[in-house]
């Protein structure tokens, strides 16, 4: 990564060592909204460290909810959430968040938004900026540092929202449909630079999608979820070998055969 | 605000201030201000005077024709500002100018060319609210989605019903803030051409009580003024809220 | 009124300045035309009037009447720009403060409150403080109003967004919440300055003849329409070029993505 020491991974002390921790842990959470909007159910799952586990379910179900709960932004009615071993009160410099609706401030360029976590935690300007521009280069935002979010479109903006989660640092990203707003040439691309960005960057990330072939493509795991208040249906492993070319991949009887039954799955769900 | 677990409605908190008012007049802390209590009691003195009445007329028949005068100027005007592109730039900037400039530097002006009496007043209260109601209506109308008028057309749509049917509502948010902000505009038109021409309506009676030094009935008449203004626009406002709920999502 | 000021900017982005000036042409020709009839003894013809703003601005008359009316007239704005912004936070950040200070605040800026002006002699005789005061008595509410709007509005979005990048207290506050609600404030800002300039012209026409207002009561006394009329065009000139100033400002500030290119 880069060479400049940086606030980051504050694990719980001792913890770090054991590999077999999760990243994040979630336990029988329940979200009852004001209203009475139940949106969770008491749902379980792990993330484990280093690999990308997606969420997927219904639209509607508590998606974002529950990424919410774990970023620390909305609060639980019940249960609990470990990150790196200690409870969840609240955000942490361990969690970055990309959001579905991208939070981008609209005052702001290009690079002070991605510079933006950074300049919250108080780093200079010449380091701040020149972390940002390394995420605007891996981001392909090149030549759009000085643009404003009004003269993107949805598909950058959301790149921007992407490399400021990035330049932060944390061990953590929480995604909340990161391609959700760009079209489907380009989202092969986009799932590309992830995967390959996640492996240079050793990072844990929890992203939700809509799409089941999108999951299946990027996951190491992927919790469904019930259709809302949500329950965890089923956590499975792809266990897809990423190896050749994306191509053959997308063709091979594996990939094919774990879309298939998440369909089936989900389909249940839609039918009721 | 909760007091033990009820939920005061906010409007209550004018009673804590209306009790602030009366310790102060109690405490007799400034001359000018005399107890909340003497100030309601004088209200029943000054209603049925035919001081009052008279005033009340003649102010409400200025603000009731200039008010209307406005209304019909403001809207047209603000409706070809917002779709006829040549227009909106041939009007904007002085509509703009007027919008936010001390028109009552103009008052004595008006006084000089049309006298002493009601026209001054009317056109006072017109030259206070036009240019708000025409500059909020040019919003709306310009604020409405392009792809509801292709709906509407593909539909088959007259001009007429088009402009009746989805123009008008699109728009009304913003026509009814317009409409709002032109109604306490005008108000204040009225009385600041009142207070000005100083012989007419409400200006003569607030001159003739701070002259006679009379401060109950001063504040009295002033609270009478304060309760139509803010009946009036909450009562706008009312009908605002009610089409609040797309004024976000269109 | 945010309404207002975002199509604001997006109009003067577009209008040429062709038919600005067109625009400007016809105005002042419609004046000249009505001075010429005339429609009445006291309009004047526009060249009149602009011959009567030269000589005023030449011989110092414009230069010692706003020295009269200006000084007020920034005291009294900075005054309630400062305040009206504290209180607009307090009323945006505590419900408590919102309950007490919000009906109160929505009262005052629907209400004629000039008709106060008249009483600020008792108090405040007719010097510098009287006209300080008409200008905060009338510039208070709609600035105290919109601030408290601005400061409200903050898109829940980017609240989240600042949590979730562990902005402080007061980070949050400068760099979100302001820049989120300056469209607001500054209107208010522009409202109040316009709002606090009534109010010290109202000052001087009513109570202390000085300044620029008595420059209206003078030439008006003495039948010299056109100079009352270049008068009473330096006031509206003066208004909005200081109106312009204040966006300008504002986009410097908090929106440089709302300037014209
Ligand atoms: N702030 C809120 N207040 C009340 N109800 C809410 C709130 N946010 C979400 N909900 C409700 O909670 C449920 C789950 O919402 P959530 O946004 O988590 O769904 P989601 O799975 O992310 O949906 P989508 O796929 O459309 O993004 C929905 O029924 C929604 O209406
Ligand atoms: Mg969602």
């Amino acid at each position: 990564m880069t060479d400049t020491p940086r606030l980051s991974s504050h694990g719980a002390p001792g913890t770090t060592g054991f590999s077999q921790e999760p990243a994040i842990r979630v336990m029988n959470l329940t979200k009852e909204y004001p209203g009475g909007i139940r949106a969770l159910e008491g749902i379980s799952f792990d993330v484990p460290k280093g690999e990308l586990t997606s969420v997927i379910g219904p639209s509607g179900c508590g998606k974002t909810t529950s990424l919410k709960i774990i970023a620390g932004l909305v609060e639980a009615t019940s249960g609990e959430v470990v990150v790196n071993g200690t409870q969840v009160r609240g955000p942490g410099p361990e969690r970055a968040f990309v959001f579905q609706e991208f939070a981008l401030m609209p005052w702001a360029t290009v690079l002070r938004n991605v510079a933006f976590g950074l300049e919250l935690r108080g780093f200079g300007r010449k380091e701040r900026e020149s972390i940002a521009h390394e995420y605007i280069a891996k981001m392909n935002l090149t030549g759009f540092e000085d643009a404003y979010p009004h003269q993107l479109s949805g598909g950058m903006r959301q790149r921007v929202g992407l490399a400021r989660a990035m330049a932060v640092d944390a061990d953590i990203l929480l995604m909340d449909e990161p391609f959700a707003s760009v079209d489907e040439q380009i989202r092969r691309k986009f799932q590309e630079d992830l995967l390959r960005l996640l492996s240079e960057e050793k990072k844990s990330v929890l992203f939700v999608t809509h799409s089941i072939e999108e999951a299946v493509y990027v996951s190491d795991q992927i919790v469904i979820l019930t259709r809302g208040p949500a329950q965890v249906s089923n956590v499975v492993r792809p266990g897809i070998d990423r190896t050749g070319d994306p191509q053959n991949i997308r063709r091979s009887s594996a990939y094919l055969d774990c879309v298939e039954s998440i369909w089936v799955e989900l389909r249940n769900y839609l039918e009721e | 605000m909760t007091l033990r677990g009820f939920r005061i409605p906010m409007v209550f908190s004018l009673v804590v201030w209306c009790a602030i008012w009366e310790i102060i007049g109690r405490l007799n802390l400034i001359s000018l201000i005399p107890p909340f209590t003497d100030v309601v009691e004088a209200l029943f003195e000054v209603i049925p005077s035919t001081d009052f009445i008279d005033a009340t007329m003649i102010t409400f028949q200025a603000f009731a024709i200039g008010m209307g005068l406005a209304l019909v100027v403001g809207i047209s005007v603000g409706i070809l500002m917002g779709r006829i592109p040549a227009v909106g730039n041939l009007m904007g900037m002085w509509v703009n100018i007027f919008e936010s400039s001390p028109l009552t530097a103009i008052v004595p002006a008006l006084m000089a060319i049309l006298g002493f009496g009601l026209p001054t007043m009317i056109v006072t209260v017109f030259l206070f609210s036009v240019w708000v109601i025409a500059l909020d209506t040019q919003v709306g109308v310009e604020r409405v989605n392009p792809s509801l008028i292709e709906m509407g057309r593909s539909f088959g749509a007259s001009n007429r019903a088009l402009f009746s049917k989805i123009v008008f509502f699109a728009a009304l948010p913003e026509l009814l803030a317009g409409i709002r902000l032109g109604l306490i505009r005008g108000l204040k038109g009225v009385i600041i051409g009142q207070l000005l021409i100083a012989v007419i309506g409400m200006g003569y009676l607030f001159e003739l009580y701070s002259r006679n030094f009379l401060m109950p009935e001063f504040w009295a008449l002033l609270i009478i003024l304060f309760g139509f203004a803010y009946i009036a626009s909450e009562a706008v406002a009312y009908f605002e809220r009610k089409v609040a709920f797309y004024a976000t999502s269109r | 009124m945010a309404v207002r000021t975002q199509s604001q900017h997006g109009r003067i982005r577009t209008s040429s300045w062709l038919l600005r000036g067109a625009s400007i042409l016809l105005v002042f020709g419609l004046w000249e035309w009505a001075g010429t009839i005339p429609v009445s003894i006291a309009f004047p013809r526009f060249t009149d009037t602009m011959s009567a703003f030269v000589e005023m601005l030449a011989d110092g008359t414009f230069a010692s009447a706003y020295a009269e009316t200006i000084g007020p007239l920034l005291v009294g704005i900075l005054l309630t720009a400062v305040g009206g912004l504290v209180a607009g936070l307090v009323m945006g950040l505590s419900p408590r403060a919102e309950w007490l200070g919000l009906p109160l605040i929505i009262v005052l800026q629907a209400s004629p409150s000039a008709a106060i002006v008249p009483l600020i002699t008792f108090l405040y005789g007719i010097g510098f403080a009287a006209k300080v005061f008409a200008v905060v008595l009338l510039s208070a509410p709609v600035i105290v109003l919109n601030s408290y709007r601005g400061i409200t509005n903050t898109p829940k979005s980017l609240l989240e967004m600042s949590d979730a990048f562990l902005a402080k207290r007061w980070q949050r506050i400068w760099k979100i919440v302001l820049p989120a609600g300056s469209g607001l404030i500054f209107a208010g800002l522009r409202l109040g300055l316009a709002q606090g300039f009534t109010g010290a012209v109202l000052a001087e026409l009513l109570i202390t003849p000085t300044g620029v207002g008595d420059l209206i009561t003078f030439y008006r006394a003495g039948a010299d329409y056109p100079y009352m009329f270049a008068a009473i065009f330096s006031i509206i000139l003066f208004a909005s070029v200081s109106l312009t100033l204040l966006q300008r400002l504002e986009q410097r500030i908090f929106r440089p993505e709302m300037r014209p290119v």
